[in-house]
């Protein structure tokens, strides 16, 4: 997030429309992703699954708003206590900000800032769901989504971008959530399935994706609302630094789509779909925190080391044997942390402030700062997570019972069916389609 | 009566009917089905993870006819599925007891 340590104008700022308006915007693409990202995972889960995966983003626009209403603004952007947390009670419930009044040093409305700063909260526990496909509760999701976002969220959203966090104290570089977004869920969603487990069949059934063309569209969607997502980090756009990072999700996207698509094409012979969409969310992810302080020819590097990087990555659960069952870790917690680390290498000195990489002559200084707040985080994240899905698991269950995995957790959970395929069928989708008609009427009934 | 039945490659569907057009026959059933012969399935590749997928989409075809004109209707339908290569699919006639027209009650053969 921008830096406000540059305060060389004395007088008071006055109310920009052009970068008010420009937030908004922004606050509304953002907001575009998580139907995005619903779209991405939903098309990957089998079919049985799919609403349940759609359901489990889409919730996080519901909860996660009202709890940053009534005080996670507070908590992430309120004034520090303690180098850890923030508190404002004007900030509570939002009752006590002016709606003119602006935010810090910036020339946007308090409440602009707000409501982009939602928007990542939102999609920052939704990006965990991915992991935990076809398996959990609803209402143990719908829970763990209000507690993770109270207990990792808000805070760690605090320590990187809120005045006198440690990690924003350090000069930790996170454009727009590396480490608080990314790297966050991903090493929550580590947790949470070192919890829980793996999923019925998992290495043994086949569990292709059931719509490739959704998964494109949600990375379509992701792509498109990601230009709010980085641009708007700047909060603004007086001195072009929020135009540099868009141009750098740009380039750094292409890169990594383009790298992945090779790299399996060498491995396993094919240019997939899958492998497209992937690719192009792990650059999105790698410039995420790195955008703002390299060179668009740093970005092609970047984005080509996450794509090529990651698609070795998502493997790795099948060797460990973790059930990251769309690949949360592999492509958000490695790229974010190649995008934050990588940041100590390609800083140019000529983006969002004068902080130069080990490339550009800086040392490794930068490299060291980044490392502290992409562990730290990690460690918190993964750590808080497990326990979390631990106390959960052990009070209300976050697992549906095993009959209701192999049926189907959309029935189960939602009482519904993605897809009518009451006609004929393919042949996959003949042994997926969920059995019992009759359990749902139950469910509908009851 | 017979009861044909062509287990098929989707694509060849088209030419089927045709064929059995030509050849007089005035209805037939078509169902999609998947299932695997000495063809067997092929490999899908998911973010690197493969898959073998056993069963292969085919249709399924019925058509019932006179005893007579089985086994040309056979021959007719071997002819349009065949490509040549593995995969192409089977064809089989089984004696039928009686057949129905529902609309009129009309039985055996008059039901054709």
């Amino acid at each position: 997030m921008a830096s406000a340590a540059i305060t060389l104008a004395a007088e008071a700022p006055k109310l920009s429309a052009a970068n008010t308006g420009f937030m908004l915007i922004c606050s509304a693409l953002v907001l575009l992703m998580t139907p995005g990202l619903a779209f991405f995972y939903g098309g990957m889960v089998r079919v049985k699954s799919t609403l349940n995966m759609l359901m489990m983003s889409f919730i996080s626009m519901g909860i996660v708003t009202i709890l940053w209403v009534l005080y996670g603004f507070s908590f992430a952007f309120g004034t520090d206590k303690g180098s850890l947390i923030g508190w404002t009670s004007d900030f509570v419930g939002l009752s006590g900000i002016d709606k003119g009044a602006l935010w810090g040093t910036y020339n946007i409305p308090v409440l602009a800032f707000m409501v982009f700063q939602l928007m990542f909260a939102i999609i920052t526990p939704a990006l965990i769901s991915g992991a935990l496909a076809d398996r959990v509760k609803f209402s143990a999701w719908a829970l763990f989504v209000a507690l993770w976002a109270t207990v990792v969220y808000f805070p760690v959203a605090h320590w990187v971008w809120g005045e006198g966090g440690w990690a924003f104290d350090l000069g930790v570089i996170d454009f727009a959530g590396g480490t608080a977004v990314h790297i966050n869920a991903g090493a929550a969603a580590l947790g949470v399935i070192l919890v829980i487990g793996k999923r019925v069949g998992f290495k043994k059934d086949p569990m292709r994706p059931h719509s490739l063309p959704l998964v494109m569209l949600g990375a379509g969607l992701l792509w498109f609302g990601w230009f709010g997502f980085n641009a708007g980090s700047w909060l603004g756009n007086d001195d072009g630094v929020g135009t540099l990072m868009f141009v750098n999700t740009q380039v750094a996207t292409a890169a990594a789509m383009l790298a992945w698509l090779v790299y399996e094409k060498i491995r396993h012979g094919a240019f997939t779909t899958l492998g497209a969409a992937s690719g192009a969310v792990a650059g999105l992810v790698a410039i995420t925190p790195s955008g703002g302080a390299i060179t668009p020819v740093g970005a092609i590097a970047i984005g080509a080391i996450a794509g090529l990087l990651c698609a070795m990555a998502v493997g790795l659960k099948y060797k460990f044997g973790y059930d990251d069952s769309l690949d949360v870790v592999g492509v958000h917690m490695v790229g974010g942390i190649l995008g934050s680390l990588l940041i100590g290498l390609f800083a140019s000195g000529k983006g969002q402030s004068d902080v130069k990489g080990l490339f550009y002559g800086g040392g490794l200084d930068q490299f060291w700062k980044q490392c502290a707040g992409v562990f730290a985080v990690l460690a918190y994240s993964l750590i808080a997570s497990a326990i979390l899905a631990f106390l959960l698991d052990k009070t209300i269950g976050m697992r549906v019972p095993e009959d209701d995995e192999i049926a189907g957790i959309d029935q189960a959970e939602h009482a519904e069916t993605a897809y009518d395929f009451s006609g004929a069928g393919g042949g996959a989708a003949r042994t997926t389609v969920p059995a019992a008609v009759g359990s749902a009427s139950k469910k509908v009934d009851a | 009566m017979k009861l044909i039945t062509a287990v098929v490659k989707p694509h060849r569907l088209d030419e089927i009917k045709e064929a059995l057009q030509a050849f007089g026959v005035h209805g037939l059933t078509v169902t999609e089905a998947s299932g695997y012969g000495r063809q067997r399935g092929h490999t899908e590749v998911y973010r690197g993870a493969e898959y073998t997928v056993d069963l292969v989409p085919k249709i399924r075809i019925e058509v019932l006819a006179e005893d007579d004109d089985a086994e040309g209707l056979i021959d007719v339908i071997v002819k349009a599925a065949r490509t040549g290569k593995i995969g192409d699919g089977k064809v089989w006639s089984v004696p039928v007891e009686t057949a129905v027209r529902v609309r009129t009650g009309e039985r055996g053969p008059d039901a054709l």
